[in-house]
């Protein structure tokens, strides 16, 4: 028996994009169009929500990042720190390995440089003590690091819940510091601002946006001109490959987490020693996640990273603004980050596939 | 004799990217025939039957079943029509049994109950004479079994158009023989049976008729009764060839390398490897033959140092010192540094041999990156050799930074045999090493293990084409189920005799040397 | 002992429904990690619908299957949409799983702060809560086991309010449907091997959109449980967290729903520890308290540790995190 349903012709279907026909001016493109699209589509939302003008709306975001010396100051540091953890991400994503616990892996580097600030602040000269709590917060951040890696390496077990259930602990063992260690009960340290690293420049942030600067530089060559780097790519895009080779994959598993880890211990080191100057259990602020997708937004590479980064501080710093200046709950900057997010996720789409109409070919209607 | 045309295409045009796989194809199958489709590799002979199966979308023409124009969309919309195809790949489920495997996608047959899908495939079973376990599990049945719920799938959805995708290049000639015979068994049922292949003597054993395809188009039909080989041959090339491998005597063997004993248990716990023997000797091609997944890729593997073994030597003789080593468990870093030159152009040439998405240039490095002092990488070398392959090998290619994904079958095959070559190994191992090249690229590639051979090279080569492996090696070991079966003379041996041994079960004798 | 039991399946009843919604849209296929956010975004909408109700009708006269009811399909929905928005992005346009759940996430915890802010009123879900937790068997029979002296089994079994047996029947469907019918066979396959099931005319696209709307109205509604239940209406700015543990949970059990309903009190035993120990005469300090507080995410550590070194079977769908195109070559 045939069906009797006429089949309807489909009007559109999808084909592979070749990747070779595509421009570098089209990729930039449409990425171009998914962060303008992604921004109208939040400026959309917020003009919704308060009531305002749209254009109003934007100028308030301007105005809460760039408006004062101070402001660009602080957007500049909130860049430099989002930036420093995505960087600390990236050697592993580009080895695939999902390392979600960058969170916790930068907080127990702030909680080793904090613990150094309490216990031997007053013991050891300046120099001494700033040497000490770096080592120690890197130290610190490539245990938790290495912990998941290993057992990655040896038996397979999955990294995702690992080192994001790592994150809870780091998390926990914080708050266990701050109730013991704390005399008064409070369980808030401190501001130990006499043990931070010394002011550059007349700015309390300049030294940390320098510092970052140069991991970018230094991550950037790590992973495209050193044998290592190499490695990382080799085993990142398959794993029999690099068996075939002869490539050690278990070695690279542990020593490109260790890698990691040392990144995210400057990067402790630079909130706690260099920035807050005291440590909490949410000194590092979700910036963990939002790494992961600052760096994946980059294709990994650390330079590209620092515009993604900057792209997420603006609609973060800005909805901060839109709060003071029109009462738009603050939540809202995880919505408009989600909303860029997304729309340049979706982006992707257009760069691999293409929408081919089916060429007419009518007989019957 | 009434024909009826059960199927026929008309006009069908199919492009990906920049690649036209079919252009205007037309086509026509008969009731109660076996239509055989020839076409070498890359001619388009898969995608036109993978449009008939709604699993692409042709860009122009018509399909039309029994007489009606009709559109195929998916494959759901295929079975409607009752055309269903046996893929090259089997597409089944591997944790469900053959029973649920068969069940899967049909609807409209009442309340799900296996018992009544396992009842029903016992009697097609009977019918054409299958033999299958329906409660085994798929990933633990052997490729002829698969084939055979593939068509039990097809067959149980009440499918009368059978499109069969190159169904022989995986089974011995006995096996081949048992499934012409359920074919036979179906044509005569009514069926329509089109089967794609590229072997010439299969065409004239099974088929009634012939469509042959050529760079994506049609070329014509003949009846099988009234044409030969040579006529085939020259519809499927386009003009007269003359392909002959040209095979040297061995020069000057010397034994290169000793396998002894060779036996490595995987991790289900199943013997892969069974007391493997043999000798690769200097200047000599070592055929490996077998069916599927009988242990060849591990026994390779074992070799380059990629797989553990809990028994046996490998021993390497140094041609030049004529010293001795053990390769057991070194692994390839090892085997380098003892400064052996073992090359080695694995199956799985993207997920192995190379890396899909670096360019020319980074996968030249695979093998070289680490030599030199320093952290950095060098690139001037490699991309030198990258320049020199793609010139000597004619690797088709924008530029030696194109990423070889991009790249043809052959193509990609030449970047990673020349990189192999290009250390001027002295053992060379390749496993399938022609799967999925045209004629011109297969040749391009004997000829390189000829090369090689020449140069005193020990080459072994693991070939699935018997007819390849009878032109081009000088010994064939055949292996079945992980243990040696037979060793047998390539300029001498049978192909029956090959069948015989590769599903040989008791083998209480070793290959005699 | 038995109030922690008590609160133990209650709050397991969470890790139970997430984990359930979890493991159909897994099955599918579909590695969500935007479960914590898609919590959110149920309890809130759950929430929301709630305050907006009670807030038209006054005090003490709502009606209480309304009270329910509204509140359990907002969750229900807004869980959906969030599915759906998973499902656009990593179907229909084949992006990356694990970075659009990512971002689900960010964008579920804002909109979910976002919802909860509007519905100021914290006050209203309280009041309702009891409508939620009243026992479903009816008040009248665990006081019936009370008066025949087996109150513990009356309160260990039947005192649950509607959430717990919703999580029990969806779970135990759940695994029915995998194993009985053949729309869990069709969704097996579309998740093992989608280029199989596609062959075998089964439309991939559908059953992943579908499997993953279910699984995360689910979730949705596991977000609702936490605070409707488990919180007695209390809101708290820790939903992502249950959710994470969820999504742990699910590997745990091994991709089944049977044994997710054991693990899921085992993990709401573990996580009620550092606050509900004392009641059992546990003496702690508040460090201490910190410590406890670790122990369900130590343990989920100690057992993924432990069932990847012994555990070779049971592996993930093959097709998980792998998008799916036709005419791939």
């Amino acid at each position: 028996m045939m069906p009797t349903k006429k089949n309807h012709i489909p009007l559109f279907h999808l084909t592979k994009r070749d990747p070779a026909t595509l421009t570098w001016q089209y990729r930039l493109g449409v990425r171009i169009a998914a962060v303008v699209g992604g921004l109208l589509m939040a400026g959309l939302l917020m003009t919704i929500l308060s009531g305002e003008n749209i254009l109003d709306v934007y100028a308030s975001m301007v105005d809460g990042v760039f408006g004062t010396s101070h402001r660009v100051w602080t957007s500049l540091q909130s860049v430099a720190m989002l930036l420093c953890v995505s960087l600390a991400v990236t050697p592993a994503f580009k080895m695939k390995f999902w390392n979600i616990g960058a969170e916790g892996q930068v907080l127990v580097g702030g909680l080793a440089c904090a613990a150094c600030m309490m216990f031997l602040g007053s013991e050891l000269p300046l120099p001494l003590l700033l040497v000490v709590m770096a080592l120690a917060s890197i130290l610190a951040s490539v245990i938790w690091a290495v912990i998941p890696a290993v057992f990655k390496a040896f038996w397979n077990t999955n990294e995702t819940l690992f080192t994001l259930m790592m994150n809870y602990v780091a998390t926990q063992l914080v708050a266990y510091f701050l109730k013991v260690y704390i005399k008064d009960g409070s369980g808030v340290m401190p501001v130990m601002k006499q043990y931070g690293l010394p002011v550059i420049g007349g700015n309390d942030y300049l030294l940390n946006v320098l510092i970052t600067i140069a991991l970018t530089v230094v991550l950037y060559i790590y992973l495209k001109y050193s044998k290592q780097g190499y490695e990382i790519s080799v085993v990142g895009e398959s794993e029999n490959t690099a068996r075939y080779i002869g490539i050690n994959v278990k070695k690279v598993i542990i020593r490109t987490l260790a890698v990691s880890g040392i990144i995210c211990g400057i990067t402790g080191f630079l909130l706690v020693g260099a920035t807050s100057h005291t440590i909490s259990t949410t000194t590092v602020g979700g910036r963990g996640f939002t790494a992961i997708l600052v760096s994946w937004l980059a294709k990994f590479n650390p330079l590209v990273m620092a515009l993604t980064a900057f792209l997420v501080v603006f609609l973060e710093t800005g909805a901060g603004q839109l709060n003071t200046d029109f009462g738009i709950p603050s939540e809202v900057s995880d919505i408009m980050t989600g909303i860029i997010l997304l729309s340049i996720i979706g982006c992707e789409f257009f760069l691999q596939y293409r929408i081919a109409v089916r060429k007419n070919r009518k007989e019957e209607a | 004799m009434s024909k009826t045309v059960a199927l026929e295409c008309r006009g069908i045009t199919k492009t990906f990217g920049r690649v036209v796989a079919n252009k205007n194809c037309d086509l026509q199958v008969y009731e109660g025939e076996i239509l055989a489709i020839l076409g070498e590799n890359g001619s388009g002979k898969t995608t036109l039957m993978n449009m008939v199966a709604g699993i692409y979308f042709p860009d122009e023409g018509q399909i039309f079943v029994g007489g009606q124009e009709v559109m195929i969309a998916s494959p759901k919309d295929a079975f409607a029509y009752k055309i269903g195809m046996i893929h090259q790949h089997f597409k089944l489920v591997d944790v469900f049994t053959a029973c649920e495997n068969i069940a899967l996608g049909v609807k409209d047959k009442g309340r799900y109950k296996l018992a009544d899908v396992r009842k029903e495939v016992v009697e097609i079973t009977q019918r054409y004479g299958f033999i299958i376990d329906p409660d085994k599990r798929v990933a633990d049945m052997s490729v002829s079994e698969k084939q055979t719920v593939e068509i039990l799938k097809v067959l149980y959805r009440g499918a009368d158009i059978l499109i069969l995708d190159e169904p022989t290049a995986v089974l011995t000639p006995q096996e081949t023989a048992k499934l012409f015979a359920v074919l036979r068994r179906m044509r005569e049922d009514g069926k329509s049976i089109i089967i794609i292949t590229h072997k010439m003597h299969e065409v004239m054993s099974i088929s009634d008729r012939v469509a042959v395809l050529r760079k994506g188009e049609y070329i014509g039909t003949v009846n099988t009764t009234e044409t030969d080989p040579t006529a085939l041959t020259e519809m499927m090339m386009g003009k007269k060839v003359e392909l002959n491998i040209q095979r040297s005597e061995p020069v000057d063997p010397q034994p290169r390398l000793v396998v002894e004993g060779l036996t490595s248990i995987n991790a289900e716990g199943r013997r892969v490897l069974d007391d493997v023997a043999f000798t690769a000797h200097s200047g000599e091609i070592l055929g490996i033959a077998g069916i599927a997944g009988s242990g060849q890729r591990e026994l390779l593997e074992a070799i380059a140092g990629l797989h553990k073994l809990s028994k046996g030597t490998i021993t390497y003789m140094d041609p030049a010192t004529g010293k001795e080593e053990n390769l057991r468990n070194k692994n390839p870093l090892q085997i380098r540094d003892l400064g052996i030159r073992l090359s080695f152009v694995p199956e799985d040439r993207l997920g192995m041999g190379l890396v899909g998405n670096m360019d020319i240039v980074d996968n030249m490095m695979l093998r070289s990156y680490r030599k030199g002092k320093g952290v950095f990488l060098k690139r001037k070398a490699p991309r030198d050799l990258a320049e020199k392959i793609i010139e000597e090998l004619e690797v088709a290619t924008p530029g030696a930074t194109t990423p070889v994904r991009q790249l043809s079958g052959g193509n990609v095959q030449k970047v990673l045999v020349g990189r192999e070559i290009a250390s001027a190994p002295s053992v060379l191992m390749a496993a399938y090493p022609v799967r999925g090249l045209d004629v011109n690229a297969s040749y391009t590639i004997y000829n390189l293990l000829n090369r090689q051979k020449e140069q005193g090279v020990a080459v072994i080569f693991v070939g699935e084409d018997l007819d390849v492996l009878l032109e081009l090696c000088d010994r064939i070991l055949v292996i079945n189920g992980g243990r040696v079966t037979g060793v047998v003379d390539g300029r001498t041996a049978q192909k029956d005799e090959i069948g015989l041994l590769m599903t040989k079960s008791t083998t209480e004798e070793e290959g005699a040397e | 002992m038995l109030t922690f039991l008590v609160s133990a399946i209650r709050l397991g009843m969470t890790f139970l429904l997430g984990s359930t919604g979890e493991t159909i849209t897994e099955k599918s296929g579909h590695l969500n990690l935007g479960v914590p956010g898609i919590m959110c975004v149920g309890a809130s909408c759950g929430c929301f619908v709630e305050a907006v109700y009670l807030s038209t009708v006054p005090v003490r006269q709502e009606i209480p299957l309304l009270a329910v009811l509204l509140p359990i399909l907002a969750a229900l929905i807004g869980g959906a949409l969030m599915g759906l928005l998973f499902s656009f992005f990593t179907v229909t346009l084949r992006a990356n799983q694990n970075v659009t759940g990512l971002a689900i996430t960010t964008l579920g915890i804002g909109i979910s702060n976002y919802i909860i802010d509007k519905a100021d009123d914290y006050g209203r879900f309280a009041r309702a809560t009891k409508h939620f937790t009243a026992p479903l068997v009816g008040e009248e029979v665990v006081e019936w086991f009370e008066e025949i002296g087996l109150g513990w089994f009356g309160e260990l079994f039947l005192s649950y309010g509607i959430f717990v047996w919703l999580a029990l029947a969806i779970a135990i469907g759940t695994s029915l449907v995998f194993n009985r019918t053949r729309v869990g066979l069709h969704l097996r396959a579309v998740g093992e091997n989608p280029a199989t099931a596609d062959a075998a005319g089964i439309n991939v696209t559908r059953y992943r959109y579908v499997a993953t709307c279910i699984g995360c109205a689910i979730v949705g509604l596991g977000g609702l449980s936490f605070i409707m239940d488990y919180l007695n209406g209390q809101w708290e700015y820790c939903v992502d967290t249950i959710g994470w543990l969820a999504v742990a949970l699910v590997i745990f059990t091994l991709w089944r729903p049977i044994l997710a309903i054991f693990g899921s009190i085992v993990f709401g035993a573990l996580y009620i520890a550092s606050s509900r120990l004392t009641t059992l005469g546990v003496e702690m300090t508040l460090a201490d308290k910190e410590l406890f507080r670790m122990l369900p995410f130590a343990v989920t550590i100690l057992v993924l540790v432990v069932t990847s070194i012994f555990s070779k079977k049971n592996q993930p769908p093959a097709g998980l995190g792998l998008p799916y195109f036709r005419e791939e070559r």
